[in-house]
């Protein structure tokens, strides 16, 4: 069950920068690591995350196996009106995640 | 044998021959939980529960709480209610005695003796996702309050059993638990920090593991980390050995779900 | 390629011969500071990276290689004319050089962004910093990276 941690603001003033951090459950296995028999264990992590607000992508991360387990960013976006902001996660064998949070802006 | 592993042998056999038969229990007043060890970064990361990968399994645990399960289609909560008002000092008090067991068990194991006696479900496999999530929810309701462990007549006999399986020689390298947290806590082994092995922050999100973990994989990683054969998961030695070390760790707070290197 | 035999393997397979079952991560044959320098060509082309702007904080000393928590920020005011456009990190000793890339703009209000990554050994990390007119700025961190004492064998 993938499930994340959004912390966000709910609430900001007009231009305010605010950070914003996320924190999504994923084993990112590397793709490197081989079983007792020495088998390669497939590469099965997040590639994108991608963060719209009201629809408009403000930030973007393009991951490679060397983002730790269970991926962490923080990163600022400027409040500029109220609304939501989404997050999505998408990666290799169909891995797909969605959050939102709504942010009031004054 | 490479340069490396050699130094290792050879300092864990200084180690070993120093600490012969002296194992001096540490003053109550001078426990120190791994937490105070760590590097500044690591307990950034345990600290910000936004940022305490930690927290996505006691989330996960909160879920699982509610959720409906067994022939009698009960969930936790049923019975329970709200986890934060009845769970609270809950796992300061485990292994805690079991009457009709006749011995102590730990959370996991209560966990899983609700499940089947109670709820009529399926036992969760020890470390797996969904046991160490309702055992870190469960967990992360006493975090603060200090490890209180019962010590009567029914449960010293384990206590003493858990106490001498800490002092005691084991393993290819003849090691004893004592000898690096009780006598070389706080020295380096191989670039890492000795704690004084106090298990307050369990399950533990480990950052060898990438995951949240229980204490018995911990004590089984430093079984085979001494070349002993280690116990099952759920073998009584390691639930006695888990109840010295919390009755060793009494007073000190909960802090789950810990980050450790 | 020539490959020393590292702790964590001797360890693991001597775990492995008390017949307990495991993951052996073995560390391929790994990147090197050449190949980082081609990837940072991939992204730069032949423009040039000049040192400065970039700042790349990285703890000198990590306990575990598996979580090594990274803050990257980029002086800039952050408008529309004159932002931050991306900001790429690579390493050079992990099996590949790319690490992430981060994609900015004008809002987000500032160039600085935290997270997580792996060190496979000790090494240094190189980030780079693209601005909207085009060029290119960069910093580096050097981490030295420990291994866990006791390894495990679930």
């Amino acid at each position: 069950m993938a499930n994340a941690l959004i912390n966000a603001p709910d609430r900001a003033r007009r231009g305010e920068i605010i950070e914003i951090k996320t924190l999504i459950s994923h084993q990112m296995e590397t793709g490197y690591r081989r079983s007792q028999l020495g088998a390669r264990i497939p590469r099965d992590i997040i590639r994108l995350f991608v963060c719209t607000y009201n629809g408009t992508e403000v930030f973007r991360a393009e991951l490679h196996p060397a983002i730790a387990a269970n991926p962490f960013f923080v990163f600022s976006t400027v409040a500029t009106e109220s609304g939501t902001l989404t997050f999505q996660w998408t990666g290799d064998n169909g891995f797909s995640a969605t959050e939102t949070a709504t942010i009031t802006v004054d | 044998m490479s340069g490396r592993a050699r130094r290792l042998l050879v300092a864990l056999t200084i180690v070993a021959l120093a600490g012969a038969s002296f194992a001096a229990e540490i003053p109550l007043a001078e426990r120190r939980s791994g937490y105070e060890l760590m590097s500044r970064e690591t307990r950034a990361m345990q600290d910000d529960d936004t940022a305490n990968p930690g927290m996505l399994g006691v989330l996960d645990g909160g879920a699982l709480w509610a959720r409906k399960t067994g022939a009698t289609g009960r969930a936790c909560a049923d019975c329970h209610g709200e986890a934060r008002a009845t769970m609270k000092g809950v796992a300061a008090r485990y292994p805690a005695y079991d009457g009709t067991l006749k011995r102590p068990v730990n959370l996991e194991q209560r966990i899983n003796l609700c499940r089947t006696e109670r709820q009529q479900a399926p036992a969760l496999a020890y470390e797996s996702r969904e046991l160490l999530a309702l055992t870190a929810y469960v967990a992360r309701q006493s975090r603060g309050l200090p490890i209180d462990i019962t010590v009567d007549a029914r449960t010293q006999p384990f206590l003493d059993d858990g106490r001498a399986a800490f002092y005691r020689r084991q393993g290819q390298l003849n090691l004893a638990c004592s000898q690096c947290h009780d006598d070389n806590w706080g020295r380096k082994l191989a670039g890492n920090v000795i704690p004084q092995a106090h298990p307050t922050g369990y399950p533990v999100y480990r950052l060898e593991w990438q995951s949240l973990g229980s204490l018995q994989r911990r004590l089984r990683n430093c079984l085979v980390g001494i070349r002993a054969e280690a116990y099952e998961y759920g073998a009584p030695e390691l639930v006695d050995l888990e109840l010295f070390l919390m009755w060793r760790a009494r007073g000190m707070a909960i802090e789950t779900p810990g980050v450790r290197p | 390629m020539d490959r020393e035999t590292s702790r964590r393997e001797f360890l693991v397979s001597a775990a492995a011969g008390l017949g307990l079952g495991a993951v052996i991560t073995v560390v391929p044959a790994h990147a090197t500071p050449q190949e980082a320098q081609e990837a940072i060509r991939k992204i730069v082309g032949s423009a040039p990276v000049t040192k400065g702007r970039v700042k790349l904080e990285l703890p000198p000393l990590s306990e575990n290689g598996n979580t090594v928590p990274l803050t990257v920020s980029v002086e800039s005011a952050m408008t529309p004319a004159d932002h931050v456009r991306a900001i790429h990190v690579f390493t050079e000793l992990n099996p590949q050089p790319e690490v992430v890339s981060f994609r900015l703009g004008p809002r987000a209000g500032r160039a600085r962004v935290s997270t997580r990554i792996r060190l496979a050994n000790t090494q240094t990390v190189t980030a780079i910093g693209e601005l909207s007119d085009g060029s290119f700025w960069s910093a580096t961190a050097a981490v030295v990276v420990t291994l866990a004492a006791c390894l495990e064998d679930a």
